[in-house]
């Protein structure tokens, strides 16, 4: 393959400096030179490199609508299909929410929006939800805005913990929306009734032969991987990682794993195609409540602990609309109705003591939940993923896929 | 593709010079189509696999031939396996299609067009749902995996290599079966339109000449029958080595295909270059393998 166009190239030259040179030579060659000439036109500049993103005339006066892209099952949903925080928004503001739930996987929603803002185009969207390592990367590439602190007061709630990430600190560009435990999920039917408590346990039980699935999100399946192993998610090596990917590689080889799985692996698990799974422990935990087969464990080793955070994309039209639906959702009184919905970690002081005001048992329930509202202990043995230069991003991601693909 | 449709035979008259405007308006769309749709995607194509760089530092083109051989060395099992999944399946659809396409050109009587209507049917559902249901259909405990554990046919295929565990499903099996199924309608109507066309008479007089069966097959019907079958095949194969929602869905994780690895080259790792020469690699591979099978099968002198 490699020496073809090479040759064409040398045949070209030859055929230049051939004094009888022949009129389909000649064409033949212009073609070529012309092929070559637009092929090397096609490059791509550089982006961002901490440059400010681009911001247009702000329409959130005129305007009075804002474009919300967010992960599915993340809002508090009334048996209609309607979304009860949302319309209160609208009630409070006379600001309209288009809300779409069209965020499913952070690569796939980086494929769809980055052309745009790579040409520095409005994407339609005011205010969407990326995950920590996704918001690093859209700020290294100056695809999301400032926020403006003047216009969300209630950022003021914010738990102290998660003031300054790595990635953005002082959180000037995102405030979290709402955290997430990775841990180990099983179904007991097709277990043979015991539960999976370590990654050992789920990667060379002859039991969960070929019905194992890992979660296509690095971090989390890595993460507890790494952490198994000793290391520490904030301090390890490239080797860790090689080492913990060949842990990984082995198991696969073995034939222990059905697949790699964004968010449909929860379906599965709860039909026993698949018997055991990294899993988001918040979605097995709701699941749990139907199924009483489901259980999720948080290894003793350690689990990962992520958030998706709201982010403003550059050149978005309606800013300060954006900012005020946050500022909204910063109040405890709102979030905890989120949070009594999605049984997620609230990134927003003052949202268990609401809870457990409540007069409806299942809602004072999840104030009580060790997976919504950790103690002390739980705490101490989640881990973050350190942030990545972009180098490592691009290498690490590469070797995990190479994994998910082989 | 080079194989020759019946009746396109070029004309010799010379009378009708000044009909050239019209054929030129009518064929403009399908240019422009042709054009916007494929010649310029291609020689972007073409110039991403040359390109080095990231998404952060932006992509300069450089002549970086090393892509092709890195998208190669890293992925030619991915690429070796879509290959022998397509064949399997093509080879499987021409065996169930055959028997389909004679039954209704020639069998079906007045149900003909019902029949023609129940072979497209499954088209009315979308791709993904139609693939979902076989995970249905093959789910541990259900009928299909219980009938073929009892009758032995589960660890026969455990034995050959296609089932690794006891579960028919996240298999190498699982994923032809889609296959087969998914590209099936594709076999039937070119074989039904080569097939139908075959003259019955030409069957009675093999049998007037003392052929039995299986002669009058090879030697009759096989010959006559094989533009559909070109035809059924190329267009069974080549989409179905680019497929990669069945090996998603029914597979596990050592069952992926080519067609996902270009898909997490381009939007997971970033990688656009090693996505844009693996895309280049499996078009030469297959133009070359169709021309070759175009021409050894040689068409041309049997429309």
């Amino acid at each position: 393959m490699n020496d073809r166009p090479d040759q064409e190239l040398r045949r070209l030259v030859r055929s230049i400096s051939n004094a009888s040179l022949s009129r389909r030579a000649a064409f033949g060659g212009l073609a070529a030179v012309a092929a070559a000439g637009v092929l090397s036109a096609c490059g791509s500049p550089a982006q961002g490199g901490k440059t400010a993103a681009p911001a247009p005339t702000d329409l959130s006066d005129v305007d009075k609508i804002v474009n919300w892209s967010n992960w599915p099952l993340y809002m508090d949903e009334a048996d209609d299909g309607s979304y009860p925080t949302l319309q209160a928004f609208t009630k409070q503001t006379g600001i309209k929410v288009n809300y779409n739930t069209d965020y499913n996987d952070n690569e796939e929603f980086f494929a769809k929006v980055q052309p745009l803002l790579a040409a520095g185009q409005d994407t339609g969207r005011d205010l969407w939800v990326s995950t920590d390592w996704m918001v690093a990367r859209l700020i290294s590439l100056g695809y999301i805005q400032p926020l403006n602190k003047d216009n969300i007061p209630n950022a003021g709630n914010l738990q102290p913990s998660l003031q300054d990430v790595s990635y953005d600190p002082g959180r000037v560009y995102s405030l979290p929306w709402q955290g997430i435990f990775a841990g180990i999920g099983y179904n007991l039917a097709r277990t043979g009734g015991r539960k999976v408590t370590s990654m050992d346990q789920l990667l060379h039980d002859k039991q969960l032969k070929g019905k194992v699935v890992l979660l296509s999100e690095m971090r989390d399946t890595v993460g507890l991987m790494l952490m198994e192993q000793g290391k520490r998610l904030d301090n390890f090596t490239a080797d860790d990682f090689a080492a913990a990917l060949t842990v990984i590689q082995d198991a696969k080889d073995a034939g222990q794993l059905r697949g790699f799985s964004g968010n449909n692996y929860a379906d599965d698990l709860d039909k026993g195609v698949v018997a055991a799974s990294v899993v988001w422990a918040g979605d097995v935990a709701q699941m749990a409540v139907g199924n009483k087969n489901l259980g999720v464990t948080l290894p003793d080793t350690g689990f990962t602990l992520s958030y998706d955070n709201l982010v403003i994309p550059a050149m978005a039209q309606h800013k300060t609309n954006a900012e005020k639906l946050i500022n909204y959702y910063y109040n405890p009184e709102v979030m905890a109705q989120v949070t009594g919905w999605v049984n997620y970690l609230s990134p927003v002081a003052g949202v268990k003591d609401v809870l457990l005001k409540s007069s409806d048992p299942d809602v004072v329930a999840v104030a009580k939940s060790q997976l919504v509202f950790p103690d002390d202990a739980t705490m101490a043995r989640a881990q973050k993923f350190r942030a990545l230069t972009s180098e490592e991003d691009l290498s690490f991601t590469r070797q995990y896929q190479a994994l998910v693909t082989g | 593709m080079a194989f020759a449709l019946p009746g396109a035979r070029p004309r010799k008259s010379a009378k009708r010079r000044r009909g050239l405007f019209v054929p030129a308006i009518l064929l403009l769309p399908a240019l422009i189509w042709l054009v916007f749709f494929f010649v310029v995607p291609t020689i972007a194509l073409a110039s991403q696999s040359l390109q080095t760089g990231s998404i952060y530092q932006g992509f300069q083109f450089t002549w970086a031939f090393s892509n092709y051989t890195e998208a190669l060395s890293t992925y030619w099992s991915q690429m070796v396996r879509s290959f022998i999944y397509a064949a399997s399946a093509t080879v499987f659809t021409l065996a169930i299609g055959f028997p389909l396409a004679w039954f209704i050109a020639h069998r079906s009587g007045r149900f003909k067009n019902i029949v023609l209507v129940l072979v497209v049917a499954p088209f009315f559902t979308n791709f993904l749902i139609r693939t979902l249901a076989w995970q249905t259909i093959l789910v541990d405990g259900g009928f299909v995996a219980n009938v073929m554990k009892a009758t032995g046919i589960t660890g026969f295929l455990n034995w050959i290599g296609l089932v690794p565990n006891d579960s028919l499903l996240g298999s190498p099996f699982a994923v032809i079966c889609g296959l087969i199924y998914n590209f099936l309608p594709f076999m039937v109507l070119p074989l039904y339109t080569s097939v139908e066309r075959i003259d019955q008479r030409y069957l009675d007089a093999a049998a007037d000449l003392y052929s039995n069966g299986w002669n009058t097959f090879w030697k009759v019907i096989w010959p006559l029958s094989l533009p559909g079958v070109v035809a059924g095949t190329l267009l069974t194969f080549i989409p179905a080595v680019g497929d990669y929602i069945n090996a998603k869905i029914l597979g596990n994780a050592n069952t992926t295909m080519v067609g996902k690895v270009i898909e997490s080259e381009f939007l997971v790792n970033l990688n656009y270059p090693i996505a844009a020469a693996l895309s280049f690699v499996l078009m030469i591979i297959i133009i070359v393998m169709v021309s070759a099978y175009v021409r050894a099968a040689g068409t041309e002198e049997l429309v």
